[in-house]
């Protein structure tokens, strides 16, 4: 009610917010990284352009592995099975994530994907995004590394054209470079400098799912992050899981 | 399109809000959106002119400010200039984006009886 005269007009509030507007997803990422932590698992989020060769990079990735870790995999995608199937044949366990219209996944997403996977087995899961290289870069599935796929094929100027997706990840892999014998005037230090100019510390790997170039490095990074998170820590994710089931 | 996704939250934050303080109805957000948040102001005031209809946010104005990229030294504090390598320029270590990627809901106006 106006104070002034008793008019009647609502009375004008001003309330500050001043939060994330998409808090609920950060809450439900913090919320899978108590399921990882539990289990053990170190999560990746796969990141890359439809083409850039997610799919093959973890098909090789597996077959290279041999026993080492246990590899396993969620695969978003608009439409389709595929991925999931291609990953399965190679060995990975994997579940599909289909999005229908979302261009991304988000953490609730991967959440209920968790819970119909027997990821209790498991020392990896790669998260396989939506190829896309804008919008899953907005939004933290409770990952603990972000690694970008990038095709050769794709051009050296890709990381200037979308610094978003660049800038935060923790790991670049030069996708395909056995075909650059074939591409005029494009180059691994091409990428190189590219990256160089949004990621504050910059690294790549280049790698070729197809001859094998580049996966043992690949592997050996994987190695140097699954032992930084070597032990299990049960408990944390009892305590929040009613909050997102 | 996240910025469909992105308006969705907002809406059902600022419905919350609005129900907690018994709003009769919401007259302007503000809300900060960052150069390098990944989400693109107009395309979000785009999605917001779709989803509002019918919403508590029906007759609320929303007010985007836009924020841009600074980068600094984490050690020195130096700014670090997004041109060529992202390191400060006195003691090479790599740079840290100061602010710039915010996606966040500031403020609400609304309208309590």
């Amino acid at each position: 009610m106006c104070l002034e005269c008793g008019c009647g007009d609502p009375e004008i509030v001003a309330v500050d917010v001043h939060e994330k507007i998409l808090a609920g997803n950060e809450r439900a990422a913090a919320h899978n990284r108590e399921h990882f932590a539990a289990n053990g698992i170190l999560a990746i989020n796969l990141m890359g352009s439809p083409g850039s060769g997610k799919t093959a990079l973890l098909e090789a990735t597996a077959a290279r592995l041999g026993r080492e870790f246990r590899l396993g995999a969620v695969s978003g995608d608009l439409a389709t099975e595929r991925d999931a199937e291609r990953l399965r044949a190679a060995g990975i366990p994997a579940r599909s994530i289909t999005t229908g219209n979302a261009c991304h996944l988000d953490a609730a997403m991967v959440h209920r994907a968790l819970h119909d996977f027997s990821a209790d087995r498991l020392d990896i899961l790669a998260i396989e995004n939506v190829g896309n290289l804008v919008c899953p870069a907005v939004y933290d599935l409770g990952q603990h590394v972000s690694v970008v796929a990038l095709s050769v094929t794709e051009g050296e100027d890709k990381p200037l054209k979308y610094p978003v997706m660049f800038l935060k990840a923790d790991l670049v892999l030069l996708t395909k470079v056995d075909l650059l014998p074939h591409l005029k005037g494009v180059s691994v230090a091409g990428f190189a400098d590219a990256l160089g100019r949004v990621m504050p510390a910059p690294k790549m790997i280049a790698v070729s799912a197809y001859h094998g170039d580049g996966l043992d490095e690949w592997i050996g990074w994987l190695r140097e992050r699954l032992a930084l998170r070597a032990g299990k820590h049960p408990g944390a994710h009892a305590r929040t899981h009613g909050r997102f089931a | 399109m996240h910025e469909y996704s992105i308006v969705e939250a907002l809406i059902s934050r600022v419905a919350e809000e609005a129900a907690a303080r018994g709003a009769s109805g919401v007259s302007r957000l503000y809300v900060k959106i960052g150069a390098l948040s990944g989400v693109e102001p107009e395309l979000l005031a785009a999605a917001y002119e779709t989803f509002r209809e019918r919403t508590v946010c029906a007759g609320a104005e929303l007010k985007i400010e836009r924020v841009e990229e600074r980068w600094a030294c984490p050690q020195c504090g130096r700014t670090v200039v997004r041109a060529g390598a992202l390191r400060c320029p006195e003691c090479g270590r790599p740079g840290r984006l100061v602010e710039g990627d915010e996606i966040v809901l500031e403020r609400i106006e609304m309208e309590v009886p």
